[in-house]
Order: C-alpha cells, then sequence, then structure tokens
C-alpha cells in the first residue's frame, strides 16, 4: 500500500454481502466492473462514507477514513472525497458557478470565484457560469459534476457510470475529455461502469465485482484474456467458452494438448492442469484466424477447423459472425473479423470456412459447468 | 367588523406558526428520511386530527387539561396554570390541531429531494447543519410556505375545538370564527357577513398563493 494511494477492505455478509479488497495507488483510474446489481455503487458509497460496511479499513493517503476494529467511521463531510454521481446530483436551486464554489466555501469569496472559473475552464465550460442545471445539456451537466467534484482537491475521485445518462455521440466526447483531464490529476480514481468497452478504453486496471466480491483485479487485457475462472470469462463477456480434457502435455514443445468434443485442440503448456482433467478453455475473437480462401497459409494449420457460417451481422466496421464446426453437437464458435475482410472473403450466412484457433490464445481455467454451452 | 376578535385569531394563527414551524420542520425532516419501528403509527396519530371532528379532539383536550386530573391537576400543581379556557390553552390545542397541516406538507417537501442531491453536499464538504440551511430549505421551502400559509388560514378560521378549549371569552379565547357565530345568533347578519366574506376571501387568497408556490417549485426542480 502506498502513501499517496487509497486502500480499501470491506467485510460483511448481510444486509449487502461484500468481500472487496481494493488498491488503487495516485494517478491510477481503476474500473470497477461487474452486472447490475454486483455492489459497484455500494462500494463507491462506503468509500465516500455514504455507506458503512460492517467490517472495513478505508486509509486514504495515509489518512483513516473507516476502521471497524478501532471504531473509527468518518462522515462524508470529514473526507476529501470527489464524487461524480450517475444522475450527476447537481444542486437545481443554484448555478453552475455556485454548485461549484459548494466544494470550496471554506475559501474567501474572491479565490472561491476564480477557482470555480478556472475549474469551469477545465471542463471546458467557459460562459456558462450563470446557468442553472436544468439549462445544460447531459454532456455539460456531467461535466459541471466533475468540475464540482474536482474543486475541493479531493484526495480521491469517485466516478459513479458519469457516462451513463448520455447519448452515445456525447459519451465518445466525454471519453476523450476524461482521458485528457486525467493526464492533470494525481489523486487515485475510482470509476464504476458495467460496459466492459468503457474500461478497457478508460481504466489502467479493472477490478471484477460479481456478487459483492472482487474475483480478479488486472488490466483489461490482461483480465478479459486470462480470467481466472468461467464466470469470469462469462463477466467478461467471452463468447467462446467451453469445457474439454486434458489429454497431454509435451513440455519440449511447451503444449498441452486437449479433446474437445472429439476435436483434439492444441493449446500453449498449461501444467497446471492434469492429464485426464476435465478444464474449461476459452479464445478470444482476436485469436482465430480466418482462412483466406484458395490461399492457404502456414497459419492454416493451427487447430484448423471447418464449419458453416450460421449467424452473420455487421456493425460498427466489423463482420460478427458464429461458425458451426460440429454440426452433430451444435457446437458453435463467435468471430468478429473487420468488415473489408468479410466482403473479401465474400462471407455470408450458409457459406463454408475455415478458421485456426492460435494456440498461444487458448486459455485454460479449473472445470465448472457451463449452462449453454455455445 | 370584530377587529378585536380579528386580531385574536391573527395573533393565534402567528404564535401556533411560531411553534410549528420548528417542529414541521424536524418532524418533517425526520419523518422523511428515517425508517424507524412505529413510523406508520406515528404518522397515524400525527394524522388523527384531518379526520377527527374538531369538537371531538377538543372534548378530548378538555378532558386532559381539566384541573380536576392528571394531566391538567399535574400542570396546575406543577406551574399554578390551567390550559382551559385561555389564550395558551388555544395555542396548545391549535398546534395539535394543526400538526398534519404543517408536517405533511414539510415531509412531502424534504421526501422529494433526491437523496443524491443531499449526499452531494456532504461531498462537497457540507456539515448535515448547512446541507439544511443551504440545501435541503431552499429547496422545500414551497412546501414549508405552503404549510405555514395553510396552518395560518386554518387556525384563523378554526371554530369547534376553539369553542371547546377556550369557550367563548371575548379579548381572551374569542376568535374571528367565534364572534361570527355569535353574531348570528345575535342576529346581527351585516356584522357575520362582512366577517364571513373576509375570511371567504382570505382563504381563496392563501389556496392560490400555494398552488402558485407548487407551481413555480414544479418549474423551478424540472
Amino acid at each position: 500500500m502506498t502513501d499517496s494511494g487509497i486502500h480499501i477492505t470491506l467485510q460483511q455478509a448481510a444486509p449487502i454481502p461484500l468481500s472487496v479488497q481494493l488498491d488503487c495507488k495516485s494517478g491510477e483510474l481503476l474500473a470497477l466492473v461487474g452486472p447490475s446489481g454486483s455492489g459497484k455503487t455500494t462500494v463507491l458509497r462506503a468509500i465516500a462514507g455514504l455507506y458503512q460496511a460492517q467490517n472495513a479499513t478505508i486509509i486514504c493517503q495515509n489518512e483513516i477514513w473507516q476502521n471497524s476494529v478501532q471504531n473509527i467511521f468518518l462522515a462524508p463531510h470529514q473526507r476529501h472525497v470527489g464524487l461524480v454521481f450517475q444522475n450527476y446530483a447537481l444542486f437545481p436551486h443554484m448555478t453552475v458557478l455556485e454548485n461549484i464554489q459548494q466544494a470550496i466555501s471554506h475559501l474567501p469569496k474572491q479565490q472561491r470565484q476564480t477557482q470555480a472559473l478556472e475549474l469551469l475552464k477545465k471542463v471546458h465550460l467557459e460562459g456558462l457560469e450563470r446557468r442553472y442545471p436544468k439549462n445544460l445539456s447531459g454532456g455539460q451537466q456531467q461535466r459541471v459534476a466533475v468540475a464540482r467534484a474536482l474543486a475541493r482537491q479531493p484526495k480521491v475521485l469517485l466516478l459513479d457510470e458519469p457516462f451513463s445518462a448520455v447519448d452515445q455521440v456525447t459519451r465518445r466526447k466525454l471519453y476523450r475529455e476524461l482521458l485528457v483531464l486525467r493526464e492533470s490529476l494525481s489523486m487515485p480514481m475510482i470509476l464504476v461502469t458495467h460496459d466492459l468497452d468503457e474500461s478497457t478504453l478508460l481504466a489502467d486496471r479493472i477490478a471484477l465485482l460479481h456478487k459483492g466480491e472482487i474475483l480478479q483485479t488486472g488490466t483489461p487485457e490482461f483480465v478479459a484474456a486470462h480470467p481466472k475462472s468461467a464466470t469470469i470469462a462469462r463477466l467478461m463477456d467471452q463468447q467462446n467458452l467451453f469445457t474439454a480434457l486434458v489429454i497431454a502435455h509435451d513440455q519440449a514443445k511447451q503444449k498441452t494438448h486437449l479433446r474437445w468434443r472429439g476435436i483434439l485442440i492444441e493449446a500453449t503448456y498449461q501444467e497446471q492442469f492434469a492429464i485426464n482433467e476435465r478444464v474449461c478453455w476459452m479464445i478470444q475473437s482476436a485469436n482465430i484466424l480466418l482462412h483466406r480462401r484458395g490461399r492457404p497459409s502456414n497459419g492454416n494449420k493451427e487447430n484448423p477447423l471447418q464449419g458453416q457460417i450460421t449467424e452473420y451481422m455487421e456493425s460498427s466496421g466489423l463482420a460478427h459472425l458464429r461458425v458451426q464446426v460440429d454440426k452433430k453437437l451444435d457446437t458453435t464458435i463467435s468471430i468478429n473479423v473487420p468488415l473489408h475482410v468479410a466482403k473479401r472473403n465474400t462471407l455470408g450466412l450458409h457459406e463454408e470456412i475455415g478458421i485456426s484457433l492460435l494456440s498461444e490464445g487458448i486459455h485454460l481455467m479449473p472445470y465448472q459447468i457451463l449452462r449453454n454451452e455455445s | 367588523m370584530d377587529w378585536q376578535a380579528l386580531a385574536l385569531s391573527v395573533k393565534l394563527s402567528f404564535v401556533t406558526l411560531l411553534f410549528l414551524l420548528p417542529t414541521g420542520i424536524l418532524l418533517g425532516r425526520w419523518l422523511a428520511y428515517r425508517q424507524f419501528w412505529g413510523k406508520s403509527l406515528l404518522q397515524t396519530l400525527l394524522a388523527l386530527p384531518l379526520v377527527l371532528p374538531p369538537t371531538v379532539l377538543g372534548y378530548y383536550l378538555l378532558v386532559a387539561f381539566s384541573p380536576n386530573q392528571g394531566l391538567g391537576l399535574w400542570l396546575v400543581n406543577t406551574f399554578g396554570a390551567t390550559l382551559i379556557f385561555n389564550f395558551q390553552g388555544l395555542v396548545f390545542a391549535s398546534i395539535i390541531f394543526n400538526l398534519p397541516f404543517a408536517i405533511h406538507p414539510m415531509q412531502r417537501a424534504f421526501a422529494a429531494i433526491p437523496r443524491e442531491i443531499r449526499e452531494a453536499a456532504a461531498c462537497c464538504g457540507m456539515r448535515p447543519s448547512l446541507v439544511l440551511w443551504k440545501i435541503e430549505l431552499p429547496l422545500a421551502w414551497p412546501g414549508i410556505i405552503s404549510a405555514m400559509v395553510m396552518c395560518f388560514a386554518h387556525t384563523l378560521g378554526e371554530f369547534g375545538i376553539v369553542l371547546m378549549v377556550g369557550g367563548n371569552i371575548p379579548a381572551e379565547t374569542q376568535t374571528i370564527a367565534i364572534a361570527i357565530y355569535d353574531r348570528v345568533q345575535s342576529f346581527d347578519d351585516h356584522a357575520a357577513a362582512i366577517m364571513s366574506f373576509s375570511l371567504l376571501l382570505f382563504s381563496m387568497l392563501t389556496i392560490s398563493f400555494t398552488y402558485w408556490l407548487s407551481a413555480r417549485s414544479e418549474r423551478t426542480h424540472d
């Protein structure tokens, strides 16, 4: 635990089960990701002091905000927290400028005004200081909420799904603004979101929360590619998740061989799984190679599979395919390819195609029963 | 026009408001934000004066404050004072009778403030007292003013409970509503008509004002 970061431990069985241990360093943006009802907002509220967990330790920049053993609990107004609420929670009876000034009411009037105006400039809201929240767009309200949260020079910045109330175009614009803004911020930042793309884009690390429990933390790319369990893989929206049997290890070639529904699959060496052990395995779409029709390459030899396209959808420059590789067992693999690749290879519904599963992209996990195995 | 009765009614209304304003704010806020055992029972008790005939409530107060027994006897023995057939008794009865008119609108006004707004204020570093002063009261004030206006008008026109607890003592407990009744009894129709029309006008103005406040509040917070 670094001096300038925040350390959070929350443990309780009821009324909301929580089993959380988190660290976030200064300047780091940690995304708390999980499905609706997983407890993300509760964790954020506990950090802000708006919710008191039964067994908790929250230490921010060497300041104890909560320690259940020592019976320490600082009220929200005693913690230096900047919190951007999901619906922004701007004070409707105050102007934009007054909203921001509330967070720095301890300063002399002149200084208060200067600082508030500077913050408005920082979030690109110059000229709107006399407006009331109801006269602002969703994006503008979000910027005011961010400015107000930053005004207090918080020791931690908490963002509770701050992009959920704006349209997609505004959201992309606000993403860019946050990415620029965060470069100038030195406090730990915790973002709550259920949007995996959002967390991948914005966060340095993610913490995956499920039923109040942190299941895994790491960079978004690492957690997506190396989930510790099939549950995590599902929560990370991995489409290609299956069960198989480990049949051999080849240490010399650094390969582990699997039998998946009668098909032999070669994965990178993962010795922690014993021979004859049942496992779950997954592969990201990015690790599936599409065979070019009529122009075979060496890559085609790696776990080659033939199949028929049973689903074909185009969106945002990508073609989303579902390929049935085993008609009898209705086993399908999901692949996303750039639209121009799909067009060049004349891919379409019911077309026969060849694919290769890159062995370094095959990740094994402990066995668990998978519902609706695809 | 019985100016003495009108002055007494206005005085009674203002004194009632003086007690009900802080009581209503604190109790209304408490009921709006807190969940506790017995809340429904408390709310039922507070709402009782809305449905109970004023004479019934007046009767019970009269019994309770009777200097010969119970609470009334204790008041006489402890403070040497009684709460029947005097102005203090009227004030007390008026407070009891107006409790739902004060608390319910205030409770609704506080409950209408989103929790996040109050939490945002706390996260801005405001102490609870400052949150009340700078955020909650300005947002709830149309409800508070509306409650106060309703209580004022209600006290001004109250008849049954005043007659039961205060009797009809000129300059002491004879309010304008009782004065109207008195004039009718003595066939002074002209005076009764003037006073009745005055109360009617005032009531209409009160209702208009509360509707205007309510509409204004909706416009501000949308």
